[in-house]
């Protein structure tokens, strides 16, 4: 009972292209994303997706790409540059290694999430899973920035070395109430993490501390939370008042003291 | 307490012909000359020496000849020197020990107990200078078989997968900006292109510098992420994953900030003097679907023009991995034995994990063709191959092509002090300090590398003619012209050749 | 190293094989072909009160001579082929044959046989395994049965007609293996008794616990190291009394950290679970699905190194490794969810699903 692939469904919708993908693997689908970007198209709504892997992969433009449906593995891996909406959840490995862009999650999404990413936004609507902005980085004017409106699993931030990701809270899971799970930030060396609660040091990870929130780090919330919040409609004084910590590395080198020199005889 | 740690080396200085012209001082990055102007007396810190010979070499009246020291622990068959000084090491810092270069305990080197066939009588051999004789290799997926169209002339109807061309079978392999001088990445680099054959960025990056090299050029993934951009993975010729070395299998590194200088930093993508950290295994990647993943997440950013190969280190289960690794779309699968060389490794690792390279591409080969789908990528092998021979040897016995890393950096002047990650190198290879980089200049380097793979590339044909063969292809998998010397039953069964005589 | 889906009708009413294969299907990319499978329960109902044995035998004479030893052991009450397709992807390697088997009457009046007649089964499954060449028992519960060969999931349930099944809970797997050949005996579910496996990742422990089992009289050879996921829980629920969220436990405990953060008396049942059962705990990256005749159960390892989702809708309870395998199928979820590390999501016929938060 074998379900046969079919061909993507391409037509109009006022300045949107739309393309069906219904039943469509990842590899066609985002040939027929590619050539329309190539012919010039900024605008595209996919609809009917569900897991196809790759959507954005390597894609280098300023477009806007729409997603209606559960977006598969790798969404916009390596991608430089284009708006991706994804009115659904993802799956694993959203944003991984990314320069530039934005992805939009109106639902939830799951495992390393933003994994590498060195430049752009990710906004998360729900939860997320495990390892999310996992060695996240950053270079120069390139500050990637993750957003989460629920609550992260363990090794958040883990390896961080540039960039600042927000967990907001503002939904809790029956089954871990915490905001943000265990081994919070292991081996962070650059970056900060903003927390919209207390955090248990018994919980962070090696490496990591907590530190006062500066005049800047309200602006900054201020900033980008603003933005989330009018994503999401959501009201943004609710949501900024409250108490944020804030988890920096003790060290931009962790792991300094690990080695010693070999004496060979 | 007394620190009772005896140096390795002393230095000997002929204070007759010494013209105390100080050039030992400048020329010794590890500090071991000292001249105290005002005493007029000279100090040699022996602990310090690594036996680089850079004073040595540089001294213009040849004064200065370092020896190993004498002055040794009381000997001892099992608690050697080298089991106490790592102990007395260990108590006082409470640290890993690092190291660099190759594995150093006295395994067996199946290389050596291996011999090659020559042909007598019954078959002719061929001289090489007067006969043509092909090394070129293509690296990459092959088709099952080819389909034609016929009618209006022929045309070819099979899609050929990307595959890279080597005029002979031996290319540079991955050691990162960072670990080495952008001179030695220059002297590979031009030499790959003038050769024909191709160079591997490591994961630091392509600097600017080598992009007009770039299509002789080699990307690296590797855990850390570092560099990797689009527009890096587009530009070279073809994208390596890197999974695992064969100096440090199963474990990640940590590049210092000291040394993520201005320049490093930007190719690689990161803040300046932050520790550029690679984890263990890729974040995104727990199992081999994990793996197939980002296989295709690298040729869909390619759009499918690029070869994509899967780098592991050596280990026990190698054959199964290395087929899961074709099977998950890798169009090569590079493996890298436990006698592979680095530029920073825990001792314990470098030493004790992984298994030798002869035995992994034996079992690699014989399991690919096993499942029928030795076409669906290449072999490359490396981790000690230092010489013509065990670049023939490797290939007998399954591979494609080889990598080569400490042999081409040997090339460049290095002297395998096992300094690298102290990252004051005397020879100016693993180092970033400007001073001492200007001691490896780029064209001299680029001269030598090409040279060597010159020299190899003209023994292999003359290996290939004693052998009767004209192209190296008739030499892979060709165990048949192999012969085991001195190994054992299970042995000779894994490498799968007949023992001597026989 | 794979795909696994799972389907259980909260109410015990049964289902085509249809939608389990849907779910396989989404997930294709997972799989590199080389095995596919799906168990069902509730599929022979005339028969629910014997043993289905589901056979592979390579040759007419591993037949005959696991027909000797059945005669000899038990009461085979009807024994037919497995029905089949020719399919193009799955060059047919084996006969595969059920049999629907009782322990006979001379051996169920013996006392010592009423308490241990499951063990009496296993001591049969084991000895075909082990000692008939070309002989292997794919699966040995009551009402229940495995379809698996090397090939896609869809091109198995093509060849095994699993769309005509009808079963209360479904699970589903499509490998990618990296250990060993593929051979059809070789391909997930696993399975003992009324025991299914289906596994994702690797079981680094494998060694560990295979020992451990081993000196528990289970014979691990299916070169394969999903195969002690079965017997571990065989040994702790069936055998040991153990509730499913304590075996749980004992699989995937909690870090020594977490176990000293517990109040008494919580932490000295943790502490003596892990110190008692340190050769049960499984490490590695894995997400299983373990299925017996009431009880559908998800696991992640301690640490998730593995993708697994659960969702539940009105009637269902759903698990696979990616969210769109389920949605292919359900278009009213009521909740969708991703489990913790290490906390086992139990669905079990007639309750809530509900994820037990042992971490």
């Amino acid at each position: 009972m074998e379900i046969p692939l079919r061909k993507a469904k391409v037509s109009r919708e006022g300045e949107f292209v739309v393309v069906d993908a219904k039943g469509v693997h990842y590899r066609e689908l985002n040939e027929v994303i590619n050539e329309l970007v190539e012919k010039g198209e900024r605008k595209l709504r996919l609809i009917n997706v569900n897991g196809q892997r790759y959507i954005a992969d390597g894609l280098r433009c300023d477009c806007y790409i729409e997603i209606h449906g559960v977006a598969g593995d790798d969404l916009a891996a390596f991608a430089n540059g284009p708006t991706v909406v994804v009115f659904g959840d993802v799956q694993d490995g959203a944003g991984n290694t990314m320069n530039a862009g934005r992805i939009i999650v109106h639902g939830h999404g799951t495992d390393i999430i933003g994994h590498s990413m060195r430049g752009g936004k990710i906004f998360v609507r729900g939860h997320v899973g495990y390892r999310v902005g996992i060695h996240m980085k950053e270079y120069r004017e390139q500050v990637p920035v993750l957003v989460i409106g629920g609550t992260a699993g363990d090794f958040l931030g883990e390896y961080m070395a540039g960039g600042r990701i927000v967990v907001l809270g503002l939904e809790r899971l029956e089954t871990y109430p915490e905001i943000a799970g265990e081994w919070l930030a292991t081996g962070i060396h650059g970056g900060a993490i903003y927390l919209r609660d207390e955090v248990d040091e018994d919980r962070l990870g090696y490496g990591a501390k907590v530190e006062k929130l500066t005049h800047d780090d309200r602006r900054f919330l201020e900033a980008e939370v603003g933005e989330f919040c009018s994503i999401f409609s959501l009201n943004p004084e609710e949501v900024l008042n409250a108490e944020f910590t804030k988890v920096v590395p003790k060290s931009h080198r962790p792991f300094a003291d690990m080695y010693s020199d070999a004496k060979e005889g | 307490m007394v620190r009772n740690f005896p140096p390795e080396f002393v230095v000997r200085v002929d204070r007759e012909a010494c013209i105390n012209c100080l050039r030992c001082v400048r020329e010794c990055p590890f500090g071991v000359h000292e001249y105290d102007r005002e005493k007029k007396l000279w100090k040699r810190h022996h602990e310090k020496c690594v036996a680089c010979l850079r004073c040595a070499y540089m001294c213009p009246v040849q004064a200065i000849s370092i020896e190993r020291s004498p002055m040794e622990y009381a000997p001892h068959p099992v608690w050697t020197n080298r089991v106490r000084k790592d102990i007395k090491t260990q108590a006082e810092t409470g640290a890993v020990i690092l190291t660099a270069m190759g594995n150093e305990l006295p395994y067996v080197s199946y290389f050596d107990r291996l011999v090659l066939d020559a042909c007598q009588v019954t078959n002719p051999s061929i001289d090489p200078l007067r006969e043509p004789m092909e090394l070129r290799t293509y690296i990459g997926r092959k088709p099952e078989k080819v389909e034609l169209e016929e009618d209006n002339g022929v045309r070819l109807k099979t899609k050929i997968a990307p595959n890279l061309k080597l005029e002979t079978p031996i290319m540079f392999a991955h050691m990162s900006y960072g670990s080495i001088s952008i001179e030695a990445h220059l002297s590979m680099a031009r030499a790959a292109k003038e050769v024909g054959t191709y160079m591997g960025t490591g994961e630091g990056g392509m600097h600017v510098e080598l992009y007009p090299y770039a299509d002789h050029i080699i990307t690296q993934v590797a855990s850390g992420r570092f560099a990797v951009h689009e527009e890096y993975l587009k530009r070279g010729a073809a994208i390596e994953i890197k999974i695992g070395q064969g100096a440090k299998p199963g474990i990640g590194g940590h590049l210092p900030g000291k040394k993520v200088t201005e320049e490093i930093s930007r190719t690689r993508m990161i803040p300046e003097g932050s520790d550029a950290i690679s984890p263990a295994p890729h974040h995104d990647i727990y199992s081999i679907e994990d793996l197939a993943r980002l296989i295709y997440a690298l040729k869909e950013a390619t759009r499918y023009k690029k070869p994509v190969f899967v780098k592991i280190a050596a280990v026990h289960n190698v054959a199964p991995i290395a087929v899961g690794i074709i099977r998950a779309g890798a169009d090569a699968v590079v493996i890298d034995g436990f006698r592979a060389g680095t530029g920073a490794a825990p001792q314990v690792h470098r030493d004790h994990h992984g298994i030798p390279i002869e035995a992994a591409i034996a079992s690699v080969d014989r399991r690919l063709r096993e499942e029928g789908i030795r076409h669906w990528g290449s072999i490359i092998a490396s981790g000690g191959i230092r010489s013509s021979a065990d670049v023939a040897k490797a290939i007998a016995l399954g591979a494609d092509a080889v990598y080569i890393g400490t042999a081409a950096l040997i090339a460049l002047g290095c002297t395998v002090c096992k300094k690298c990650y102290t990252g004051k190198c005397a020879w100016g290879i693993a180092t970033q300090d400007p001073e001492l980089r200007k001691r490896l200049d780029p064209e001299e380097g680029a001269r030598r590398a090409a040279n060597l793979l010159r020299a190899w590339s003209h023994e292999l044909k003359e290996i290939l003619g004693a052998l009767g063969l004209n192209s190296i292809e008739s030499l892979r998998s060709n165990r048949d012209r192999l012969r085991g010397v001195g190994l054992t039953e299970p042995e000779l069964r894994v490498l799968g050749v007949k023992p001597a005589g026989e | 190293m794979c795909g696994l889906g799972g389907i259980l009708n909260r109410y015990g009413e049964r289902m085509s094989g249809r939608e389990i294969i849907r779910m396989s299907c989404m997930m294709r990319d997972r799989y590199d072909g080389r095995g596919g499978g799906f168990a069902g329960y509730g599929i022979y109902p005339r028969y629910a009160e014997y043993y289905a044995l589901h056979l592979f035998f390579r040759d007419e004479v591993a037949k005959e001579r696991t027909e000797e030893l059945l005669k000899d052991r038990v009461a085979i009450i009807k024994d037919e082929p497995v029905p089949m397709r020719r399919v193009r992807e799955i060059p047919p390697e084996n006969i595969v044959w059920r049999y629907f088997v009782e322990v006979p009457h001379r051996f169920r009046d013996r006392k010592e046989y009423q308490e241990r007649e499951e063990d009496y089964i296993t001591e049969l499954v084991f000895t075909i395994n082990d000692c008939i060449d070309g002989a292997f028992v794919a699966s040995s519960g009551k009402n229940m049965g495995v379809f698996k060969a090397t090939g896609m999931p869809d091109a198995v349930a093509e060849m095994y007609k699993v769309e005509k099944y009808r079963a209360y809970c479904w699970i589903t797997h499509g490998r990618f293996p990296t250990n060993t050949p593929g051979w059809w005996g070789g391909a997930h579910p696993f399975n003992l008794l009324d025991w299914s496996v289906v596994h994702n990742g690797e079981i680094s422990s494998y060694g560990t616990n295979r020992r451990y089992l081993e000196a528990h009289g289970y014979k691990c050879r299916l070169l394969t190291d999903t195969e002690v996921v079965a017997y571990l829980f065989d040994l702790m629920v069936r055998r040991q009394g153990l509730s499913m969220r304590t075996a749980a436990v004992a699989l995937t405990p909690p870090f020594w950290k977490q176990i000293e953060r517990m109040p008494e008396p919580k932490r000295s049942v943790f502490t003596a679970l892990r110190m008692t059962y340190s050769q049960a705990m499984l490490n590695g990256p894995f997400a299983v699905i373990v299925t017996n005749r009431d009880t559908m159960v998800g696991l992640n390892d301690r640490i998730k190194l593995r993708p697994l989702i659960a969702a539940s809708s009105e009637d269902c309870v759903y698990l696979a490794s990616e969210e769109a395998a389920i949605r292919e199928v359900e278009s009213n979820i009521e909740r969708l969810w991703a489990p913790r590390a290490g906390n086992p999501v139990i669905a079990r016929l007639n309750e809530e699903v509900r994820e037990e938060v042992i971490h």
